[in-house]
């Protein structure tokens, strides 16, 4: 198991709910509550000073539970990865925002509201960055048309 | 703008005919474009006034900054749902005579991109004169596309070009982005009529395009 | 959801005050690269606040990715970051690829590097000529642009497209290299040296341009990595840190190369990490073409691969193979990655996800230029309003990228 994700555990057990490796990347499944804690962990006692990304994805309107969000962090010390998931239920797409660990995650997190629909609580400033802020909907979101416009259709 | 909003209309057409050919002839050897670069097909706009291509042998390398001193648009890229009112209002900024080159697949027809993002051709927002093909066209093209403007310009009369005002502007409301204008009078009438189901939406009928959604 | 959560970043904008005022720049605006619109605060001539507001260009790419194929991706990455297509179509294509687990064949490899190596130029190419443009120096863009017009036209003699070349494919090459390739490179590289003399002349030592850049737009190190910084903005804030030496990939541990790295955080720094940027690319590509040797450029990856023309006229499997891909794509195994390369902005990474099918079921863009903007407010906080310009210039955006 990757040492990063072996650290952590033994930090504290609840923080680890899963550790995938494939492809030569490491993906550690938090839970929701966990991911400040975690994060702010990693940031001071591991090195990992730079959120590389942030992306939220849909699984389908059919999945249970439907979204997740990936944190990409990176070091600019020891120069590795790690990927941190976060897995929201339909009902309940709420996540706390990490912009209070890095501030880089600021625009990350409202793409991601915008795009997908997931929440970031306590986020400064949660709005649309990409989509004019009349938009209806969230354009990532599986469910939503492949091609074309809403109120532009006939029917 | 200019001379046409109130002298031509008193003169006779004798003497217009021969003024023509002097205005349009003055008019199409200084074509100057608003620098409205918004995608990809930019770049190769501005490759088109550099070394190789050198746009000012047909005199039309001065890009303005400012709508108020443009003669032509050249819609350099996709235009997505949030730029078409700030492009509509470019448009409407710049002083007649003003033509508009849609440069691009996106720009003509939306291009790759057809999606909830992208309006479907500039031609629902702004009327054009040229469309150009090509993802990007190269700038040989967007030179070809002056050179057919002015050939245009050379075949108009200064009676045909007067400042439109409000009840011919075009209607553009596109849907998810603010409205352009508050709407004239005759804009109202017609919100009016379409929310009766007395006339159909100007502009805004979807295109076989928007129709084809696969969900 | 959108009225009750805009916050004090709003409202500040819209409080009258009798010294301040609101300056709306863009999206129209002939300095911000496309159409990025800024709302700048300002007392006098100092910024007190300056938010980006993005989104002018959004087009929905990675909707599209939802229902084209993998090979189909490609092409719009192209017109994601369009100074810098070939680096797209290199970090889509290898995300791919990590999930295929393909092995790609060295030649393939190094005419990866010498092609993102020669974007990397024409990219820098276009960064410096608007820098300048921006800061009020004309020539230089037409210099600038010569220069990239050699390189475009390399690529399309390569490619087929001057500015949307698709050259790379999952599993390896469009096609080989043309004949007579290599000398127009090694022409180009050796009449390089003489225009980076012009433009070091022309701009470095310019006493008007040093006054311009030097000590303005300052970001320190911390701060940097904070706001997520990378590229050149990163290095001229002296954080030493290149993908392509940290996490190697097409075999550039195997280059020889210096990392630029400048101390003075400014705009400045950032300007000459670019320019020592040029010959590092130039050392780069020479070196690349000294190893180009004969060899198949594509994997050994049938299922995957489009096959030669000349293949599918003798073999019947070939040409199965050929219909089967482009009729129905191929299948990718489920996983997740995340690839990230040095583009010349900065890191670019793909996230990719895979459900087994032949479409991705997501894929996900971190442009460099998105998350550099992020910093422009802590850049231009406290500068002059000509200032907020060269700042852009540095931070060397391009739209496409951010709004995707
Ligand atoms: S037509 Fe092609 S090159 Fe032009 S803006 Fe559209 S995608 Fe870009």
């Amino acid at each position: 198991m990757n040492e990063f994700a072996k650290e952590l555990k033994a930090e504290n057990a609840d923080w680890v709910s899963e550790v995938k490796e494939a492809l030569g990347e490491t993906t550690i499944t938090v839970p929701r509550e966990a991911i400040v804690e975690v994060c702010a962990s990693l940031k001071t006692n591991h090195g990992f000073d730079m959120l590389a990304d942030l992306c939220g994805a849909d699984r389908g309107p059919e999945e249970d539970p439907r979204f997740e969000v990936n944190y990409h962090l990176f070091s600019t010390k020891h120069h590795s990865r790690l990927r941190l998931k976060v897995i929201l239920s339909e009902d309940d797409p709420h996540v706390n925002t990490v912009s209070g660990v890095w501030k880089t995650a600021n625009w990350h997190e409202r793409e991601t509201y915008d795009l997908v629909g997931v929440i970031f609580d306590n986020h400064p400033d949660l709005r649309r960055i990409l989509l004019p802020s009349d938009f209806d909907g969230h354009a990532l979101r599986k469910d939503y048309p492949l091609r074309g416009y809403e109120p532009y259709s006939l029917t | 703008m200019g001379l046409e909003n109130n002298i031509w209309e008193s003169l006779p057409d004798v003497i217009t005919v021969k003024l023509d050919a002097v205005i349009n002839w003055a008019r199409k050897s200084s074509i100057w474009p608003a620098t409205f670069g918004l995608a990809c097909c930019a770049i190769e706009m501005m490759n088109s006034v550099s070394a190789r291509n050198d746009l000012s042998r047909f005199g039309a390398e001065t890009f303005r900054a400012s709508p108020r001193q443009a003669d032509v648009m050249i819609v350099s890229g996709r235009v997505s749902r949030k730029m078409a009112p700030v492009l509509r209002r470019i448009y409407d900024q710049m002083p007649e005579p003003k033509w508009v080159i849609s440069m691009g697949a996106c720009a003509t027809s939306g291009g790759v991109f057809d999606n909830y993002a992208i309006v479907q051709g500039v031609d629902k927002i702004v009327p054009v004169d040229i469309y150009i093909p090509g993802c990007p066209p190269r700038p040989e093209m967007l030179v070809h596309a002056i050179t057919m403007l002015q050939e245009k310009i050379m075949s108009e009369s200064v009676k045909d070009r007067k400042d439109t005002f409000e009840e011919e502007s075009r209607h553009s409301v596109v849907p998810g982005t603010l409205p352009v204008t508050e709407g004239t009078a005759l804009e109202r009438e017609i919100e009016e009529e379409v929310a009766q189901n007395k006339a159909p939406r100007p502009y805004t009928v979807p295109s076989k395009h928007e129709r084809r959604r696969s969900s | 959801m959108g009225l009750e959560n805009i916050t004090e970043e709003v409202e500040f904008l819209d409080q009258p005050l009798e010294s301040q005022m609101t300056l709306s720049m863009g999206p129209q605006h002939p300095s911000t690269h496309g159409v990025l619109r800024l709302d700048l605060r300002l007392d006098g001539e100092l910024i007190v606040k300056a938010v980006p507001d993005i989104g002018y260009l959004h087009t929905g790419m990675e909707k599209l990715f939802e229902y084209k194929k993998y090979q189909q991706g490609i092409v719009i990455t192209d017109r994601m970051d369009y100074l810098n297509p070939l680096g797209n179509n290199l970090a889509y294509v290898m995300a791919a690829e990590k999930l295929l687990e393909l092995e790609i064949p060295e030649r393939a490899q190094v005419i990866r590097v010498l092609m993102c190596e020669l974007q990397r130029i024409a990219s820098h190419m276009v960064w410096l000529g608007t820098h300048c443009l921006d800061i009020g120096a004309m020539s230089v863009f037409f210099f600038c642009f010569k220069e990239r017009e050699k390189i475009l036209n390399m690529i399309e003699s390569a490619s087929g497209g001057r500015l949307t070349p698709s050259y790379f494919r999952i599993g390896g090459l469009m096609m080989d290299l043309p004949a007579g390739f290599e000398n127009r490179v090694r022409q180009f590289l050796d009449n390089f040296l003489d225009a980076m003399n012009t433009f070091e002349t022309l701009v470095t030592g310019n006493t008007i341009w040093q006054a311009r850049t030097k000590e303005i737009g300052i970001i320190s190190g911390e701060d940097a990595i904070d706001y997520g910084l990378t590229g050149p903005c990163l290095r001229g804030s002296g954080v030493d840190v290149d993908l392509r030496r940290d996490n190697p990939y097409t075999g550039y541990e195997t280059y020889d190369y210096d990392v630029c790295v400048e101390h003075d955080c400014d705009v400045w720094a950032r300007f000459k990490v670019r320019m020592r940027e040029c010959y590092e690319s130039h050392k780069i590509v020479r070196q690349a073409l000294d190893r180009l040797k004969p060899g198949p450029i594509k994997a050994d990856a049938p299922k995957v691969v489009l096959p030669d023309r000349d293949d599918m006229r003798k073999h019947m499997d070939s040409l199965i193979h050929h219909f089967l891909i482009v009729a129905e794509g191929f299948n990718v195994p489920p996983g997740e990655v995340y690839h990230a390369i040095e583009a010349s902005k900065g890191e670019l990474g793909v996230y990719m996800k895979s459900n087994g099918g032949p479409k991705p079921e997501r894929v996900h863009f971190r442009g460099p230029s998105f998350v550099n903007l992020q910093a422009l407010p802590v850049m231009s906080e406290g500068e002059m309003v000509a200032d907020v310009v060269a700042i852009i210039g540095s931070l060397d955006i391009v739209l496409g990228e951010i709004d995707r």
